[in-house]
């Protein structure tokens, strides 16, 4: 037990290979995606509106598509008082400050971890990586939920209290709504599948090495 | 005895039988399609495909219709003829709440009606720009400017000193460097100074007359003004290409007669246009040629030479229209059977050899003969004439009731077609420019009678599609509209990128409002100002107070950024109407001399709880 343990102690001590290092370095890169592209956009068609309705949340902003014919976030938010759901403002969506802050926090740990780092720095990050994509995904619909189930009692239409789609092209009411990430998550996602592949790189090296060190010092 | 009478009575019986049936299959067989004035040929099937814009489709083309007497221009489309829309110039309209808000009611100083005859679309180049369109009030002779950035109307320029009725106009030149009008009625001027009608030859003056347009925003100022004997100025054709420093004008009562003009202005044989240089009277004027009269400056042609010579032509003439490249111009005689084709070069060259044939008050005449490139036997009744771009033009025939189409370069009148009924004038989209679009002419008939369900005595206008691509012309569509359409324009849709929404950025009013927050009321003395806020589905504030007798001025603006989301403002009691479009503020002024609550509502429908958008003045 105390050998395997001891063994343990050697991989996580290792440091990274340079291929896993690599790829950690091409996950930052990814990660900078998520300031270029929007994290996810929906849409809204309707027979009144053929050319549908469109809403993209950017990593750091909300942006409604906005042409000389229609300013389609004053145009949501117009619709949607009348069943009593919360205007849609930038200023209520705390996300868009500590979001950049964890992206740029992640993307300084890692470049700590490609620099200096051993296997252990590895798997912290990636650990915290995946679950800060989880808690994303999470606290993502957990604003649909609040915003379809907090709905003005006094609105001028009464509707069930509903969860506006979070993935996927869903009716409601008379719209079909089309939810999809956008290609800030895509992104995102593969600086995830990039350091976990960076892991599973690091490991099978670092444990062959750590093995030959301990049947050197035998 | 008795059955050789019974026979031959007989014989003469069926005699008769057989002349009758002889006659009444001779004169009462079936109808030649001529007779009924524009029966579409080439089978229904065809004609409807050529005139259908299937759900969800554009047209191709703007038309542009004078409204006439409504004081309003028609927009139309092309190929479907639908009536699209109705821009209000002259005469208020509820509908769009045009002369209800105080911008409006301004501008239409004082005057509930006007009569446009004539648009005219801004030109570059002798080539239509899409900027602005301008039409002339023959009534009260004023000019309006509409932008076709927003399909509204933006100024109305006038009454115009010393011109009494404005018909011949408006014209725009080939630059739009100056739109042209022209008295109808001679005058004694300047405008209050009375004169004997028995001295209407010698005291009494027309002018024809230009208006400054500032390239940039389109704004008119005064120009200048000839001053003309009383001949009664009727229309006017502005040159192109060689000929874009001038203008003509044709004229009827050259006889200087009073009276029943009828007659008495049907004497001679001969009435005339006048040429003008446009460019040349422009530079005289800011050498400070002529007086100033009534604002204007004047310009007695006669004593400034170089500016205008008249040019006989057939009795009283009606149209006068330069082909597309400028080198010739065509006038008809409303009273003869024959065009006139003249040539541009051979008047200059008359001029240039001071080949006159007399003079009316100084204005040289020049020689007919030494002008005059051909004549034409067209039919009864010409008028207008407009051009395709394969060198053929389109006469109106009124008394025909046709249109004939005929080649300047030959004389050959290659095609007659009936139209119901009437014709006046004629339109070829681009017809009057440098680069007419060949497939279609529009007759814009006077009479309508019996093409279209029975409304009652006061009909409606027609116009009718015909086609003009093969080598007959076909008469494709009727349509009707209101009264009462004179002259149009039509321009290719892609020529025209109007914004269907006032972007927030570009609303500079002061009392403009964007947040419902900011809605509310302020008070002056007795000067209350009310900032309204209109936007699905409330008219912020949703009531205010007033005391009787205060000066109320409401400045509504619609916050809405989204196409076809209008608010309309009525106020029940107080004969209040607003429209307001996506992006505009409007203001309107009034004095709250009634006592009592009076409900106000959105009049335009605007959303699900259109209804429920409703407040209440109190006054006090």
């Amino acid at each position: 037990m105390a050998r395997r343990l001891s063994l343990y102690q050697h991989v996580l001590e290792q440091p990274i290979r340079p291929l896993a290092r690599l790829a950690m370095a091409a996950a930052m890169a990814a990660m900078l995606g998520a300031f270029a592209w929007p994290l996810w956009t929906m849409s809204f068609e309707s027979n009144q509106y053929p050319d549908p309705l469109r809403l993209a949340i950017h990593v750091d902003h909300l942006e409604g598509q906005k042409t000389e014919l229609r300013d389609d976030l004053r145009e949501i938010n117009s619709l949607n008082h009348y069943i009593g759901m919360r205007p849609l403002l930038e200023s209520d969506f705390s996300e868009f400050l500590w979001m950049p802050f964890v992206i740029g926090f992640f993307i300084l740990i890692i470049l700590r971890a490609v620099v200096f780092g051993t296997v252990r720095d590895l798997i912290d990050v990636t650990v915290l990586f995946v679950y800060f994509g989880l808690f994303s995904a999470w606290d993502f619909w957990h604003r649909l939920h609040g915003y379809g189930h907090n709905l003005a009692p006094d609105a001028a239409i009464t509707v069930e209290p509903f969860t506006p789609p979070f993935f996927g092209r869903v009716k409601v009411a008379n719209f079909w709504i089309e939810s999809f990430p956008g290609g800030g998550s895509y992104a995102l996602a593969a600086a995830g599948a990039l350091l976990v592949a960076a892991l599973v790189i690091a490991l099978v090296r670092a444990r062959r090495e750590a093995r030959r060190d301990a049947a050197a010092a035998l | 005895m008795t059955h050789t009478v019974r026979n031959r009575t007989w014989l003469w019986i069926g005699a008769l039988a057989a002349v009758a049936l002889v006659v009444v299959f001779a004169c009462g067989g079936p109808q030649e399609e001529v007779r009924r004035g524009g029966a579409a040929t080439g089978g229904g099937a065809a004609a409807a495909a050529a005139t259908y814009v299937p759900p969800g489709d554009l047209d191709e083309f703007y038309l542009f219709y004078s409204g006439g007497h409504s004081g309003q221009v028609f927009v139309g489309g092309i190929p479907s003829m639908r009536h699209i829309a109705t821009i209000p110039v002259f005469a208020p309209y509820p509908a769009t709440g045009y002369g209800f808000d105080d911008e409006s009611k301004a501008m239409l100083g004082g005057f509930t009606w006007g009569d446009v005859h004539h648009p005219s679309l801004s030109r570059t180049n002798g080539e239509y720009d899409g900027r602005w369109l301008f039409v002339n009030d023959n009534a009260n002779a004023r000019v309006a400017r509409i932008s076709l950035r927003d399909f509204k109307t933006k100024q109305i320029f006038g009454p115009i000193p010393n011109a009494s009725g404005n018909h011949g106009s408006a014209f725009a030149t080939a630059n739009t460097e100056y739109i042209l009008y022209a008295s109808r009625f001679g005058i004694p001027l300047p405008k209050g100074t009375y004169a004997s009608i028995d001295d209407y030859a010698t005291r009494y003056k027309g002018v024809v007359g230009a208006l400054e347009v500032d390239p940039e925003s389109g704004e008119m100022t005064h120009g200048f003004q000839l001053m003309t004997p009383p001949f009664d100025w009727d229309l006017g054709s502005t040159g192109r290409g060689p000929s874009a420093d001038w203008a003509l004008w044709t004229c009827y009562n050259s006889e200087r007669a009073t009276g029943e003009l009828e007659k008495t202005a049907s004497a001679h044989d001969r009435d005339y246009a006048i040429a003008v240089n446009w460019k040349a009277a422009a530079l005289a004027a800011a050498g400070g040629a002529g007086e100033m009269i009534g604002d204007v400056r004047v310009i007695d042609p006669g004593r400034v030479p170089g500016i205008a010579y008249l040019i006989p032509v057939a009795k009283s003439p009606h149209g006068v229209d330069f082909g597309p490249d400028g080198t010739y111009f065509v006038t008809s005689g409303k009273l003869e059977a024959i065009t006139t084709v003249f040539s541009f070069d051979r008047m200059l060259a008359a001029i240039q050899a001071e080949d006159f044939t007399g003079e009316e008050d100084g204005i040289p005449v020049l020689n007919y003969d030494s002008v005059m490139e051909r004549e034409v036997q067209i039919g009864l009744g010409p008028l207008h004439t407009q051009y395709d771009d394969r060198g053929f033009a389109y006469t109106s025939l009124f008394i025909d009731s046709a249109i004939a189409k005929w080649s300047p370069a030959t004389g050959e009148v290659v095609d007659t077609v009936p139209v119901a009924y009437n014709i006046g004038h004629l339109l070829v989209p681009g017809g009057d420019s440098m680069k007419p679009n060949g497939r279609y002419v529009i007759a814009l008939n006077k009479l309508s009678h019996g093409r279209h369900l029975n409304v009652g005595p006061s009909q409606p206008e027609s116009s009718q599609l015909i086609d003009i691509t093969g080598d007959k012309m076909r008469v494709l569509y009727d349509a009707f509209t209101e009264p009462e359409p004179h002259y149009a324009q039509a321009i290719p849709r892609d020529k025209l990128n109007p914004i269907e929404v006032y972007p927030k950025e570009e609303n500079d009013d002061p009392w403009a409002i964007w947040d419902v927050a900011d809605a509310g009321v302020t008070r002056d003395g007795k000067k209350v100002d009310v900032k309204m806020a209109a936007v699905r589905s409330t008219l912020h504030p949703t009531g205010f107070e007033v005391q009787k007798g205060d000066t109320v001025t409401i400045h509504i603006t619609n916050i809405e950024q989204t196409t076809d989301e209008l608010h309309g403002l009525g106020i029940n009691g107080y004969n209040i109407n607003l429209v307001v479009d996506p992006g505009e503020t409007k203001h309107v002024t009034f004095t709250a001399d009634k006592t009592g609550v009076f409900a106000y509502y959105c009049t335009n429908f605007c959303s699900a709880l259109h209804q429920e958008m409703q407040g209440y003045l109190m006054v006090r």
